[in-house]
């Protein structure tokens, strides 16, 4: 076949027209797959054409940090509309390429800190909005409709082949390679270091096309480690309630929890208060879930089988690596993240999701949207979804399927557990139940065309506030619907407008249950439950093993 | 292990003296509160952040107070630093065998300006009286917020000061530092960097702290027993009171210590100085296992405990 | 700051014993003393707190407890410095409880 142009593979033709830009630019620079550190903007200007797709690793965890502020250095008049696809903006120069010209276009899952600022270049029209997804769903359109065309990430090591080691912080550098290599897009990895053996080959050679060793390690944040000294009682009864009222209630096994103080209180009562129930071995047995360090007491004292991270967490290396039984570990001992895996354990393999969340209205629609901010949604719309392509069954989901649909003329089904787990007030007195979302506003504002809802009113199953647990699930229509959230929300203006006889009979028939319905003492609500108080409790019970970051340590 | 740090004043109290034995003076039913705070528009305290009284700890009358951390941070306020004066002149009235001080606070309470500065020269000037007559007085430092400013140095105005390594016990605090001499000075942020400069191990290594214990309310109690009973042996008359002897065996000690560590500005180097086998594992050695390690290469006054 | 005065008649547990305080004026947190007190049956109680223009969200607290509780001749005074009522009512239910040693 003559390698000529024909119009069934311009997308190679170009690729390699953009190589041999790269060959020519970087001369005696590229070796192999190689580039000099020093190199990079020539690189990316070579390679890149106004108007590409690019995709940049913001994952959640680590950053293609080197690789992003290289493209800052563009010069917007030979690389302009950049489209930029980012799991999580987090680095202040994934939005000054907006600033700068080079870049105009984005789609997204998550925003956390650069979230104010995205909302006012999104308002001063330097950026154009294409979508805010889930990761899953992000991941999902690169195979269809936003493949990118190049590709920056960030790796461990390559060696001089240009595989990759991406190790326990993998997290979505499969998706995004598999996807851009494999039509015709280009990856340029930037890495820790160059050695000539890796560990183990995460990604393979052929897949990657350039290689930048970074002067220095890429950035990466440990979003996910929770010091026990933070939990307040309160929290500590709410995580009470959760495993009684729910997990033993339902029997979980499987699950994942979302990111917060609430869940790691949770964690950390497994090896005293769910022990002394007799649930060890009957609930949170495998685990959709960054390894969290507040897990360690829960793993130590035998109540977890297994755990698939989406990535890793700072300081939790050694201990994961001494653990192979419970983490998933290459043949080198390391562990090997996957988030897209782990979105799609989540969705279809685990019967529970727990989260919190910043405001719930009357149908139970979950938001953390809040005025001037775009914030995005992370995981959480996927992990809290009922999972409608589900076909094995568990004990826990087709219980939750049959309280929803007794007396409905329906097939029977099954239905994934998804509990919001939030206290009535806010700090500064803000309450968590309104009757409308700020979404609402914030979707007026910023010109979108729905509301961002987090988890939608007809996916969540149960609400758990300090006032107890509301079983949506057993609800009978949205009235019923709308007082048993009401029966939930506590001092705040939607708890006070309660219908207090219905509320009422809603407790008694178990569809709004107090701590005291659950057989909750409160007096155990203390600190004292947790299995470890402090940052230097969790080293000791991982033996040594989990070494905290700088931040959380005072020795 | 009962945590001594996660307990308040109120928490610390039943669980170091003998079960039921302490009689609290001017409790919160009083109402004797700051004449000030109002002023500011700050809420009050019924006990306005101290319990004081006496009981029995291993049977010996001890009189006590205990820091409520939790209220403004423990500051020292006026009715907080009479109600401490009382106790103390109390104590020498009524012939204690000793007194313990639970002692969590930030120094003086600045709200109430120079109420609160002579509050806390009053305090110090009372346990000198309180060991004039004969009577020890043991510091126990191991709350969250530390025992800083006035209160650090009332603190060493005891005969024997007992820490975890959770405590902290310094004159200036950690951000007063960094925004006077800059953070290249001192980083308040490194908190791994505070707890090494005036955590109980290091003040223990240094000599500032005679005793360090696990951050354990048991072991808190069995200390103070411990130091109490040393100080009321057989060798008892004048154990307690202040000698020249003494405060020149400290000067040497003070002058010893900036002449082998003032120019050092890392503790760890310090240690290293003093012979410590790991500085570096210091931080991870649990009570015990420290002073074992210790023994052997703390700085000290020469002549003796005080 | 804000004083606030809630009176509940005709409750029907008197509280044994001696005052009790539970609780910290720490930010977030409240102190609560609770004494016995000849007030005719009634249960009066006070509250100073450093969160100004909430007193509907107070009222509603207090009525609930005196539900929970029904308390006569008791006198309970709080400090408080911006707890939310989950922190409030729960400061309450373990002052109570430290007098009665027992739920309601």
């Amino acid at each position: 076949m003559a390698d000529v142009e024909n119009r069934w593979n311009r997308q190679q033709a170009n690729r390699s027209a953009r190589l041999a830009r790269a060959a020519a630019a970087l001369g005696a620079g590229l070796q192999g797959k190689l580039v000099p550190a020093a190199q990079v903007v020539a690189l990316l200007h070579a390679v890149l054409e106004p108007g590409d797709r690019v995709c940049l690793e913001g994952n959640n965890q680590k950053q293609a940090d080197f690789l992003g502020k290289a493209l800052t250095q563009l010069d917007p008049t030979r690389i302009h509309d950049l489209h930029m696809l980012l799991s999580v903006l987090s680095l202040p120069e994934h939005l000054d390429v907006f600033e700068k010209g080079i870049a105009s276009r984005l789609d997204f899952s998550f925003s956390g800190p650069q979230a104010g600022r995205l909302a006012k270049l999104a308002a001063s029209g330097k950026l154009n909005i294409g979508a805010i997804h889930t990761y899953l769903e992000l991941f999902g359109r690169y195979f269809v409709d936003l493949t990118p065309r190049v590709a920056l990430v960030a790796a461990e090591m390559a060696d001089r082949e240009g595989n990759l080691y991406t190790g326990p912080n993998t997290e979505d550098t499969p998706a995004i390679v598999e996807a851009t290599a494999f039509k015709s897009g280009i990856v340029i990895a930037q890495v820790n270091q160059v050695v000539d053996k890796l560990p183990r080959v995460d990604i393979p050679a052929g897949w990657v096309e350039f290689v930048v060793p970074s002067p220095q390690p890429y950035y990466i944040e440990p979003l996910f480690t929770r010091d026990p000294a933070q939990i307040s009682e309160i929290q500590v009864l709410m995580a009470m309630m959760a495993i009684k009222g729910i997990y033993a209630e339902y029997g979980v096994e499987r699950l994942n929890h979302g990111i917060g103080f609430d869940t790691a209180a949770i964690e950390l009562i497994l090896p005293t208060y769910a022990l002394d129930l007799g649930l060890k071995g009957k609930i949170a047995r495998h685990w959709a879930l960054n390894p969290h360090p507040a897990l360690i007491p829960a793993i130590e004292a035998g109540f977890v089988e297994s755990v698939h991270s989406f990535g890793s967490e700072l300081g939790m290396e050694a201990y994961i690596r001494a653990r192979p039984d419970v983490f998933f570990t290459g043949p080198d001992g390391s562990m090997r993240s996957n988030r897209a895996f782990s979105q799609a354990a989540g969705h279809y393999a685990c019967d529970m999701f727990i989260g919190s969340t910043l405001q719930i209205d009357l149908q139970g629609n979950s938001s953390t949207a809040t005025l001037g901010r775009i914030s995005g949604f992370g995981g959480a719309p996927n992990m809290g979804s009922d999972a409608r392509g589900r076909r094995h069954t568990s004990a826990a989901w087709l219980k939750a399927g049959s309280q929803a649909r007794a007396g409905k003329n329906v097939a029977p089904r099954g239905q994934k557990l998804v509990v919001q787990m939030v206290e009535t007030f806010r700090e500064h007195m803000a309450p968590a139940f309104v009757e409308r979302l700020d979404a609402w506003q914030l979707a007026e504002q910023a010109g979108m065309a729905i509301p961002p809802v987090m988890i939608y009113g007809d996916d969540v199953t149960h609400i758990l506030t300090e006032e107890g647990i509301a079983n949506l699930l057993l609800c009978r229509g949205e009235e019923e619907r709308e007082q048993a959230i009401r029966g939930v929300a506590g001092y705040t203006p939607v708890g006070m407008a309660r219908d207090k006889r219905m509320v009422e009979n809603l407790r008694d028939r178990g569809v709004v249950q107090r701590p005291e319905d659950l057989g909750i003492d409160k007096r155990l609500a203390t600190r004292d439950l947790l299995a470890e108080k402090n940052m230097k409790g969790l080293v000791r019970a991982s033996g040594g093993l989990y070494a905290p970051p700088k931040r959380f340590r005072n020795w | 292990m009962s945590s001594y740090l996660e307990r308040g004043a109120r928490g610390r109290i039943p669980a170091i003296f003998d079960a039921g034995s302490f009689e609290e003076f001017l409790g919160p039913s009083a109402r004797v509160v700051s004449p000030h705070l109002a002023q500011l528009d700050v809420p009050v305290s019924f006990d306005d952040g101290v319990v004081v009284g006496r009981g029995l700890l291993g049977g010996q009358r001890v009189f006590g107070a205990a820091q409520e951390g939790g209220f403004m941070g423990g500051a020292v306020g006026e009715v907080h630093g009479a109600k401490l004066v009382g106790m103390l002149g109390r104590a020498i009235d009524e012939g204690a065998q000793a007194v313990l001080l639970l002692l969590e606070s930030g120094g003086v309470r600045l709200h109430e300006a120079n109420a609160g500065l002579i509050a806390v020269s009053e305090v110090m000037r009372a346990i000198l009286d309180v060991r004039a007559a004969g009577i020890p007085v043991i510091a126990a430092v191991g709350g969250a917020n530390g025992c800083f400013g006035g209160m650090g140095i009332a603190a060493r105005c005891a005969n024997t000061v007992i820490m975890s390594e959770e405590g902290r016990l310094a004159m200036s605090g950690p951000e007063v530092i960094e925004t006077a001499n800059g953070v290249e000075e001192f980083d308040s942020k490194d908190r791994a960097l505070v707890w090494r400069t005036t955590g109980g191990k290091h003040r223990y290594l240094l000599g500032d702290c005679q005793v360090l214990v696990a951050d354990d309310t048991g072991a808190f109690r069995a200390a103070a027993i411990a130091a109490i009973e040393a100080l009321t042996g057989a060798a008892r008359s004048g154990a307690a009171a202040l000698t020249l002897d003494a405060l020149q065996a400290e000067q040497a000690m003070l002058e010893r210590r900036i002449r082998d560590f003032g120019a050092l500005a890392e503790p760890m180097d310090i240690w290293r100085q003093l012979g410590v086998p790991d500085p570096a594992g210091v931080s991870m050695l649990e009570a015990d296992d420290f002073v074992a390690m210790a023994a052997g290469h703390r700085a000290g006054p020469v002549t003796g405990d005080r | 700051m804000e004083t606030l005065h809630f009176r509940f008649d005709a409750g029907s547990r008197p509280l044994p014993g001696a005052p009790q305080l539970v609780g910290v004026v720490s930010s977030g947190n409240l102190e609560v003393l609770i004494e016995p007190a000849a007030l005719g049956g009634a249960c009066e109680i006070e509250v100073r707190t450093a969160a100004n223009g909430f007193g509907a969200t107070w009222e509603a607290v207090m009525r609930d407890f005196h539900a929970r509780w029904q308390l006569s001749d008791a006198r309970i005074c709080i400090n408080d410095m911006g707890a939310t009522p989950a922190v409030v009512s729960l400061r309450l239910d373990q002052a109570v409880e430290s007098v009665t040693g027992g739920p309601p």
